[in-house]
């Protein structure tokens, strides 16, 4: 601590500099905090996905549906503690990029199955009296301003009504809140009876099954066992863990992931040249002064600690102020208006960016900082 | 007062140093620059050091103090075979027995006056009420106490060369080495700076070797060394005389 007043002062003597290289470490730290919010509401739901939780979908694709009836054969499975199914229904609200998860489900099942969603009993009870009710996450409702009460019309573009309407119209008697940070609050859902009931065709199909299962361990053995009941089926089914799928799921649009960690990685090299190419001025500007520090008694792999802790300095005040940027900046909002499940900075994105700055700080440090400790003092000081 | 000064006061050398060679490379060619030299310093002494550019005045001020290493012989000093130690211990007793004056002061730019003398004494594991302690007694002596918050570029010459001097004092080393520090300077700032080494030589008992192309400067010393293509000699005329003439011609 007592070197921070000279490594402080250090960075104030040439304060245009320090400080262009500071927000040029600061941009890079904000986009890595702020890529991380989208990277995360695009892979929502695998990190956070029940590792006790399964799903069963056709084996040739998650479009193909399976029978309802699976449902009370998968239950029969030793180690299967619950079974739901849910469906995709793939509507649109009032324009096609109003566009956002809407299922048919069994209330009472699916709240079960996701005790993550909270809904009051006043609204589960209005959802169970109601045929046409829907309930709404919270993030979806505050996208589109709905209140409990609204009547919701959704255009369908796979399912159409009986007699060849597109628009189904649903009573919205709750929303949900998400019991983690995580928890996907954009879902719109409806009764499954009353979709079943009123959709052209495909009555008494679903799109795939979550299963709970009593031992996560045995999940890839209860999965098989699945696989097994249905083998040789009209509808084979392929069962994986719940993570896996909606993997799969967001894959569909593309490796989100990897295009964000190749834009990340691109700036950060910039930034790492950035950073070193100041050091190596800094160090360059001040071999007369290091030589100094060397003749008063500081020891060479004290005068590289002294390049480092500049560096480290440096980077920690661009890089904290960029995740603090970012992590501000998520909070005002998510840019799609609400079409990311969840956005925020999770915490291990954080802690990946702190971990950043610090092997930011060594990198660019590092050969600056070897050249100040190799400095032979006689020859400095004549220079 | 420290040991190494105490000994020396028993009769013994504060500075030894035997058949030192000093060789410098650049390239295939070497450099002799100091040649089979022998001196010793008892302590207590302001030693002047003269001799034409390139002599070597300064290398071997180098060698005493720890900044570089003879090609050959031994360097001792308080007791200390000081060319045998390890970078890291040579550092540490840098740190405790030497204090240096630089003739273009060599003060961080970004640091007071002050900060510039505390310097010596992060090394040490004094608080940080000591360390302004001891650095505004350092100040005070140097008849700098009113400046010690101005930073050096608002400093003159002569202040400059007080702070430097307030930073070389401030761990009390065995030793002050001195390279030209009145060389940068009018002769009024120059004489202020010959005043304050003498009295620190005079009062305080301070080893003092003292690099110098000047006359005047040297005569404050209590005794005077020459140096000339890498030997020493107590014999000035011929030297001097070489000295003004190598002044003359720009040289």
């Amino acid at each position: 601590m007592k070197y921070l007043y000279l490594l402080w002062s250090n960075l104030r003597r040439k304060k245009m500099r320090s400080v262009l290289t500071v927000l040029s470490i600061l941009v890079a730290f904000m986009l890595f905090a702020y890529l991380g919010a989208i990277r995360q509401g695009f892979s929502q739901g695998i990190d956070v996905a029940g590792l006790d939780r399964l799903i069963v979908r056709h084996k040739v694709s998650l479009i193909q549906p399976l029978p309802v009836a699976y449902e009370s054969r998968i239950e029969q499975v030793e180690g299967v503690v619950d079974a739901i199914h849910q469906s995709w229904f793939g509507g649109v609200y009032q324009k096609p990029t109003n566009f956002f998860p809407q299922m048919p489900v069994e209330p009472e099942e699916y709240l079960a199955m996701y005790p993550e969603i909270l809904l009051s009993d006043d609204e589960r009870k209005a959802w169970l009296a109601t045929r046409s009710g829907a309930i709404a996450g919270r993030g979806i409702a505050d996208r589109f301003g709905w209140k409990v009460g609204d009547r919701i019309p959704i255009n369908a573009t796979i399912w159409t009504r009986k007699g060849g309407e597109q628009t189904w119209e649903f009573d919205l008697v709750g929303i949900y809140e998400g019991a983690e940070q995580s928890t996907d609050t954009t879902l719109f859902l409806f009764r499954y009876d009353f979709f079943d009931e009123s959709r052209q065709f495909g009555q008494g199909q679903v799109g795939w099954y979550t299963v709970r299962i009593a031992d996560p361990a045995r999940s890839a053995e209860i999965a098989a066992a699945v696989d097994e009941v249905f083998a040789n089926s009209q509808y084979e089914t392929k069962t994986e863990a719940e993570g896996a799928f909606v993997q799969g799921f967001a894959d569909q649009i593309g490796d989100v992931s990897t295009i964000i960690m190749a834009i990340v990685a691109a700036v950060f090299f910039t930034i790492l040249l950035v950073a070193g190419n100041t050091m190596a001025y800094a160090v360059r500007e001040r071999t007369n002064e290091l030589a100094v520090l060397k003749a008063l008694g500081f020891t060479d792999r004290g005068v590289l600690g002294l390049v480092l802790g500049e560096c480290a300095l440096l980077t920690a005040i661009g890089g904290g102020l960029g995740l603090l940027f970012g992590w501000l900046l998520v909070g005002m909002g998510d840019p799609t208006n609400g079409s990311l499940p969840v956005f925020f900075v999770p915490n291990r994105v954080l802690t990946a960016g702190i971990a950043l700055i610090a092997v930011m700080a060594f990198l660019a440090g590092i050969l600056p900082a070897l050249q100040a400790q190799r400095l032979q003092i006689a020859d400095a000081l004549r220079r | 007062m420290n040991e190494a000064v105490s000994e020396a006061a028993a009769g013994q050398s504060l500075v030894e140093l035997r058949n030192v060679d000093k060789i410098f490379r650049r390239g295939s060619e070497e450099i002799h620059v100091l040649g089979g030299l022998d001196l010793e310093i008892p302590a207590g002494e302001f030693l002047a050091l003269m001799g034409p550019s390139g002599s070597g005045k300064s290398t071997l001020l180098n060698l005493i103090g720890g900044l570089d290493r003879p090609s050959q012989g031994s360097v001792v000093v308080g007791g200390a075979r000081i060319d045998k130690l390890s970078n890291r211990r040579l550092a540490a007793w840098r740190a405790r027995h030497v204090g240096l004056v630089f003739q273009f002061y060599n003060l961080m730019p970004m640091l007071s006056a002050q900060k510039n003398v505390e310097l010596p004494l992060l090394l040490t594991h004094l608080s940080a009420r000591e360390r302004r302690k001891r650095a505004a007694l350092a100040l005070d002596i140097v008849g700098l106490s009113h400046r010690a918050g101005h930073f050096p570029r608002t400093l003159s010459g002569g202040e400059q060369q007080r702070t430097g001097i307030a930073r070389a004092i401030v761990t009390d080393p065995t030793l002050l080495l001195c390279d030209e520090p009145t060389g940068d300077l009018d002769r009024k700032s120059g004489d202020e700076i010959l005043d304050l080494l003498q009295a620190l030589n005079r009062e305080q008992g301070k080893t003092i070797i003292m690099v110098t192309h000047d006359i005047h400067a040297a005569a404050r010393a209590s005794r005077t060394l020459y140096l000339n293509k890498g030997q020493l000699t107590t014999e000035p005329e011929e030297l001097v005389v070489q000295a003004q003439t190598l002044s003359q011609t720009g040289a």
